[in-house]
């Protein structure tokens, strides 16, 4: 440990995941093993204990997504963690979560799919189950790291953005990050958001502030007298399903708090922008070898640069757009059919060409593949 | 209104959602007696699951949380596990407890979890407008039984018995003094403790089961379909026959799945 108490570390993405997790106040785990998620239910088990928290195996993932929702009503920060086939079982609960307003975060350390697909190899296949994987109208927040320090970083964030805005938050690891070994720096002076107990006077646990989010985070057994509803409900949490109104103002709230105040989520990482000709969009493990072609290239005096997603959910729609202004082409590789990418053409709206760059099988892209796409954008441009 | 209801009732959430004749505003009942006499509304943490049975918790003003239908009970162990003192106690219909719910039902029992977990056999899904249940009669005709049931019941006693519950007590809507007793013994047991109680459901299980039943008659009904487990004993095989057993059916000691994390968490275990 140094002298500002920061510890270096060479661990894997998971380990960084669960180090992350309890940095930021996580007291209470409960999973069903899956690989390549494993080793975070296995280290959780280890480990919180002995900060006094609390490691549940449960019977299946929908145990695990509802003790989750139970646990952090009872008073502490909670989170989960599975892959593929358990997140899926997980979607009913997610939704709960959003439509009560419980802060929680789901680590999915993503593999190939559909079905048991590819336990074993990484993916980006699951970047829109995040986002649209519940029934019904909800916002959730999801952050992409590509390395076993964004593991760490990223998951203290995770927790922090839960609380802040109330919702499930998803941390999108994957197979490449959660079982590389990197040099990881811990522990120091860490931003952690503490949960406050709200005023219990006049106190509505449903009534928002001017920006929609609620105000805090009470816990059973503390004096509120508190009634979570999973229907529609109104300031009190009393059922209202069956008023339009109150119905309506709900959903909106839900999708709003996070869509409108996107400006304190959005987190990204600009590599040579300023006079890029050709922009890679990145995210997640694809990001390394999108970063090793973007600085070939500029060693071959390319003009290229890249934009990586460090929050990719609610999707930074302003950021895309104006670099779709400054740019001719941008790039996406991603390790699925092309997901992501549809985003980019959305708010690129014509005023840049996007070139997908998908990748099946389970298989890195290869920085020289990202930068023959380069190449070839280069010289598209140029025959235009 | 009574010195209870008016005491532990969430006023702002009434009138209840259940039909005349229902079973379940005698259960809410005698549970709110039990917690009055235990004077325990301060540490209770309430879970209904989905189904009408699992709205109960929602008109008791104390902490509660209507969850997903048959996940009240793993809901119920994360409030449980992060803070043991407090009391949880599990609303849920049959069909929530053992057949959505089945595997957290059995899951829980295995774990000797310290909570209370009352389920409301009314022998049909009420709330969704009478379709079988894992509890309906053998050859009942429901709404999606209509050529009679082809399957066999639970009997969730045996099933909580089996996987490990330390508290199993059955009861009915015609039992509410019983009741009380058994919600003060099921909720002072440190484990996991299953209290059923059979209900009249007369506008859905009346109505397709029992051929028109109205509440009263199909109360009776009820009554006569039970036995006393201490009466049990002493009848045959055949004088069993279609009978339920009512009463307190076990009662064991096991290590308690909180104390067993508290060990842990304090290093007598590590
Ligand atoms: C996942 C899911 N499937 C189906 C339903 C619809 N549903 C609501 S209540 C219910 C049955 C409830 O029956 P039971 O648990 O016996 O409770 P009762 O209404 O009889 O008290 C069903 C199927 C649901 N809400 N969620
Ligand atoms: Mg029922």
């Amino acid at each position: 440990m140094s002298e500002d108490g920061r510890t270096v570390r060479i661990i894997q993405g998971n380990e960084a995941t669960v180090e992350g997790a309890i940095a930021a106040g996580c007291r209470f785990f409960a999973g069903y093993p899956i690989t390549p998620a494993s080793e975070i239910a296995e280290l959780m088990s280890r480990r919180l204990p002995r900060v006094g928290g609390t490691f549940l195996q449960m019977e299946d993932e929908i145990a695990s997504i509802n003790a989750v929702i139970g646990a952090t009503w009872g008073g502490a920060k909670a989170c989960t963690a599975s892959s593929g086939p358990g997140i899926s079982l997980m979607q009913e609960g997610v939704g709960y979560a959003a439509e009560t307003e419980t802060p929680c975060v789901i680590i999915n350390v993503m593999r190939g799919g559909p079905s048991t697909g590819q336990p074993t190899l990484s993916s980006q296949q699951d970047v829109y189950q995040a986002r649209y994987g519940g029934h019904g109208d909800f916002e959730i927040i999801a952050l992409a790291p590509s390395s076993a320090q964004e593991a760490y970083d990223l998951t203290i964030k995770a927790f922090n953005l839960a609380e802040e805005f109330r919702v499930p938050v998803y941390v999108l690891s994957d197979e490449i990050v959660g079982h590389t070994r990197e040099r990881v720096v811990m522990g120091g002076k860490l931003e952690v958001l503490e949960r406050v107990a709200p005023s219990k006077d006049g106190y509505k646990p449903f009534a928002a502030g001017p920006d929609g989010l609620l105000r805090g985070m009470p816990a059973f057994n503390d004096g509120y007298r508190l009634l979570v509803e999973g229907q529609h409900h109104d300031e009190r949490g009393i059922r209202a399903g069956d008023d339009i109104d109150k119905s309506a103002t709900l959903v909106q709230r839900l999708n709003d708090k996070v869509r409108q105040n996107i400006d304190r989520i959005v987190d990204i990482e600009r590599i040579d922008l300023d006079d890029a000709e050709v922009a890679i969009v990145c995210y997640g493990s694809t990001a390394r070898p999108a970063m090793e072609a973007v600085q070939t290239a500029r060693s071959k005096g390319i003009k290229a640069g890249a934009l990586r997603l460090r929050a990719i959910w609610p999707f930074p729609d302003a950021v895309l757009s104006e670099l779709a202004d400054h740019t001719k082409t941008l790039i996406v590789p991603e390790m699925n059919i092309g997901k992501l990418v549809l985003e980019v053409q959305r708010t690129a709206g014509g005023r840049a060409t996007v070139v997908g760059l998908p990748r099946l099988g389970g298989a890195l892209h290869t920085p020289e593949e990202i930068e023959s796409a380069i190449i070839d954008a280069v010289k598209g441009g140029k025959a235009q | 209104m009574n010195r209870i209801a008016e005491q532990y009732l969430r006023q702002e959430t009434l009138p209840m959602i259940f039909c005349p004749g229902c079973g379940d505003g005698t259960v809410l009942g005698a549970f709110l007696r039990a917690v009055d006499e235990m004077k325990i509304s301060d540490q209770l943490a309430l879970v209904g699951g989905i189904g009408c049975s699992g709205w109960m918790p929602v008109y008791v003003n104390a902490d509660a949380i209507h969850t997903l239908h048959g996940r009240a009970i793993p809901v119920g162990i994360g409030l449980k596990v992060t803070r043991p003192e407090r009391k949880v106690v599990v609303f849920t219909g049959d069909g929530d407890a053992i057949g959505i719910g089945g595997n957290h039902f059995i899951h829980a029992a295995r774990r000797n979890v310290d909570l209370t977990v009352v389920m409301i056999n009314n022998s049909i899904y009420g709330m969704t407008g009478g379709q079988m249940a894992p509890t309906t009669p053998s050859g009942a005709t429901t709404q999606t039984s209509p050529y009679g049931n082809p399957e066999q019941p639970f009997d969730a006693c045996r099933l909580a018995e089996a996987a490990g519950a330390t508290y199993v007590a059955r009861w009915t809507a015609g039992h509410p003094r019983q009741l009380v007793k058994a919600f003060k013994e099921a909720i002072d047991h440190p484990g996991f403790a299953f209290i059923e109680v059979v209900t009249q459901c007369p506008v859905q299980a009346g109505r397709y089961i029992k051929g028109g039943m109205d509440a009263p008659e199909f109360l009776a009904d009820i009554r006569k379909s039970v036995v006393p487990v201490a009466q049990a004993e002493r009848m045959t095989p055949e004088e069993l026959a279609g009978k339920t057993r009512i009463g307190l059916l076990h009662r064991s000691q096991r290590p308690e799945l909180t104390q067993q994390l508290a060990a842990i968490r304090g290093g007598e275990k590590r």
